[in-house]
């Protein structure tokens, strides 16, 4: 690789950080910057446009809050719930696959019927059923799409542990008589985390805009709650007369997705040079 | 062959079973649409007990279950709660609205993502490359229904050019085909290099090189042709994917299709609405895979050996 190009390849990283820490960062500290959690109306500046006050930099909405407060504060919920749920479903797929991969047989053959099923359900009609009756809020998205997505787990653990199980060094670990959980965790899970890594930031990414989509469609998060999902709900009646209502929530989201694709981009060439093309 | 064939078919009938069950349960649990039908009237709760009875719901689950499912079969798949349209009409005027939109929007993609991702792939590493590369991320990125606002804003209201919303047909698919096309193009940019990337190098190539053809004819008849098989089949594993956005962006743009009629269904808890719209959607995507799935099998004996 030329070395200006290297140079681009490190950019990307770096553009990914700044992006996702840019981001992130405020929204951890929320409620520190935001005590009132952004729910005070200033009535007489209703629907101010951005860039004319100090007090409101990206103008207000329509019952006078303000539109900065509330997309840092509405981060939460989309972060929650993006992290949350990977962290539910890397958890129970990490373990499943690598016990799957390691002792293969009869759990080997459930958990990848298992696998083939669910990789086949169309899970967004699904999610849209389900949430559409039985109402949704934030554990129970939560809840749903670490159930969807365990299974990604498994399968790239169970792939990676098949071919780690044969190498020299599990099997001289075996015959120098280490018990089976030092041999998965010291020499198996170490070796086999990487591409668990790229998944996980790739699909924190696809939740956040998954969670925003259904909630905007009103079937996510309450409306009461502030959300980027919410508020960009709330902002469509109003494109006509306040873009900046609309415009804003949904920059938010693009710029979080966004840097996540960076650094899971980045990460898989890293750490996984072998994959091209993954969704 | 025959037992990788006979284990992919069993596997679609079972995924679809499990769709159906689903679906079916997860309507049960909505709420009683007696109660809906009657909402605002005094109604007694023997008049409650007759229209249960009218609708069929006073059956037992798995009965109800079976019935559906033999009106899927069969085109009779009974009357809206609402109006008490025939369902099997309702559905025949939003499928072709909806695979109307599906389609359009993936001929719009591949008209730019073809050349696009051959491209990435002939200058591999290069400036071009990772430009298409971080476009390509930037168009994932994007929330579909955001992308669908932005457009409203900036091509029915800024500009005037084009409708806001509904009308199927003619004008009015232009902006919900755009948006879907948008979000389309950044993933299959990244499809069709990694498939050019794998026939670039093949002998094939460069003896179609060493006999002096022009470069586009070597890139697009012999190389890209080749590809062709393996970009299919991702493309068409997408399918899913392809509706879950179409039925977002139905919503936003209000265009008639099967995303809009499951919506409406469920406000109204019209049961037997959204769950035939549901079940065909979820059915059709499985039937892709299935197809896409054996056709590559049949193309690529190794599959069905590896599987």
């Amino acid at each position: 690789m030329r070395p200006w190009l290297r140079r681009l390849r490190g950019t990307e990283f770096v553009a990914g950080l700044v992006l996702t820490a840019l981001m992130v960062i405020p929204v951890l500290l929320s409620d520190l910057i935001f005590p009132g959690r952004g729910e005070a109306m200033d009535l007489a500046a209703r629907l101010s446009p951005p860039l004319q006050t100090l007090a409101h930099p990206l103008g207000t909405d329509p019952i006078g809050r303000d539109v900065l407060a509330r997309v840092i504060i509405g981060g939460q919920v989309s972060l929650t719930v993006g992290v949350l749920s990977v962290l539910g479903a890397v958890i129970v797929g990490t373990f499943a696959g690598l016990l799957a991969g390691y002792y293969r047989g009869v759990w080997d053959m459930v958990l990848m019927r298992i696998a083939d099923v669910q990789l086949a359900l169309p899970f967004i009609l699904i999610a849209l059923t389900f949430a559409a009756i039985l109402g949704a809020d934030m554990w129970k998205l939560i809840l749903f799409m670490a159930i969807a997505q365990w299974v990604q787990y498994a399968r790239v653990m169970r792939g990676t542990v098949l071919s780690l199980r044969e190498r020299e060094y599990v099997q001289s670990a075996r015959a120098y008589g280490l018990r089976d959980y030092g041999i998965l965790l010291r020499h198996v899970l170490p070796n086999a985390i990487g591409p668990v890594i790229v998944l996980v930031t790739l699909n924190v990414a696809n939740n956040i805009l998954l969670e925003s989509s259904l909630t905007f469609l009103g079937l996510g998060i309450d409306p009461l709650t502030p959300s980027w999902g919410g508020m960009l709900a709330d902002g469509r009646g109003y494109l006509q007369s306040a873009w900046w209502v609309g415009v804003f929530p949904g920059l938010a989201i693009t710029l979080t997705v966004l840097g996540l694709n960076l650094l899971g981009d980045w990460l898989r060439d890293v750490l996984d040079p072998t994959s091209q093309v993954r969704g | 062959m025959l037992g990788y064939l006979i284990r992919r078919i069993a596997l679609a009938a079972f995924v679809v079973l499990v769709v159906t069950l689903l679906v079916a349960w997860a309507v049960r649990l909505s709420g009683d649409p007696a109660v809906m039908l009657a909402q605002g009237s005094t109604v007694t709760e023997k008049d409650l007990a007759n229209i249960r009875e009218a609708l069929g719901l006073n059956r037992p689950f798995y009965v109800q279950y079976l019935s559906f499912l033999g009106g899927i079969v069969t085109g009779h798949m009974g009357r809206s709660f609402m109006g008490g349209t025939s369902v099997a009409l309702l559905i025949g005027h939003a499928l072709p609205l909806t695979l109307e939109l599906a389609f359009v929007s993936l001929a719009m993609s591949l008209v730019f993502s073809i050349p696009l991702g051959v491209h990435a792939a002939v200058h591999r590493g290069r400036g071009a490359d990772q430009l298409i590369r971080v476009v390509s991320l930037i168009g994932l990125s994007f929330p579909n229904f955001w992308l669908a606002l932005m457009l409203v804003l900036v091509f029915a209201i800024e500009l005037g050019w084009l409708p806001p919303s509904g009308a199927a047909g003619g004008s009015g698919l232009v902006l919900p085909a755009a948006t879907l096309a948008i979000i389309l193009t950044a993933t299959n940019v990244r499809l069709v290099r990694s498939a050019m990337l794998d026939t670039l190098g093949a002998q094939y190539v460069m003896v179609a090189r060493s006999k002096g053809l022009r470069e586009n004819v070597v890139l697009y008849k012999h190389a890209l042709r080749n590809g062709a098989i393996p970009l299919i089949t991702f493309i068409g594993l997408q399918f899913g994917g392809l509706i879950g956005g179409v039925v977002v962006v139905e919503r936003v743009f209000n265009w008639p299709g099967m995303g809009n009629l499951a919506f409406d269904a469920v406000s109204t808890r019209d049961y037997p609405v959204l769950q035939a719209s549901v079940t065909i959607l979820a059915v059709m995507i499985v039937a892709v895979n299935l197809i896409v799935d054996l056709t590559y099998a049949a193309l690529d004996p190794r599959i069905s050996v590896a599987a």
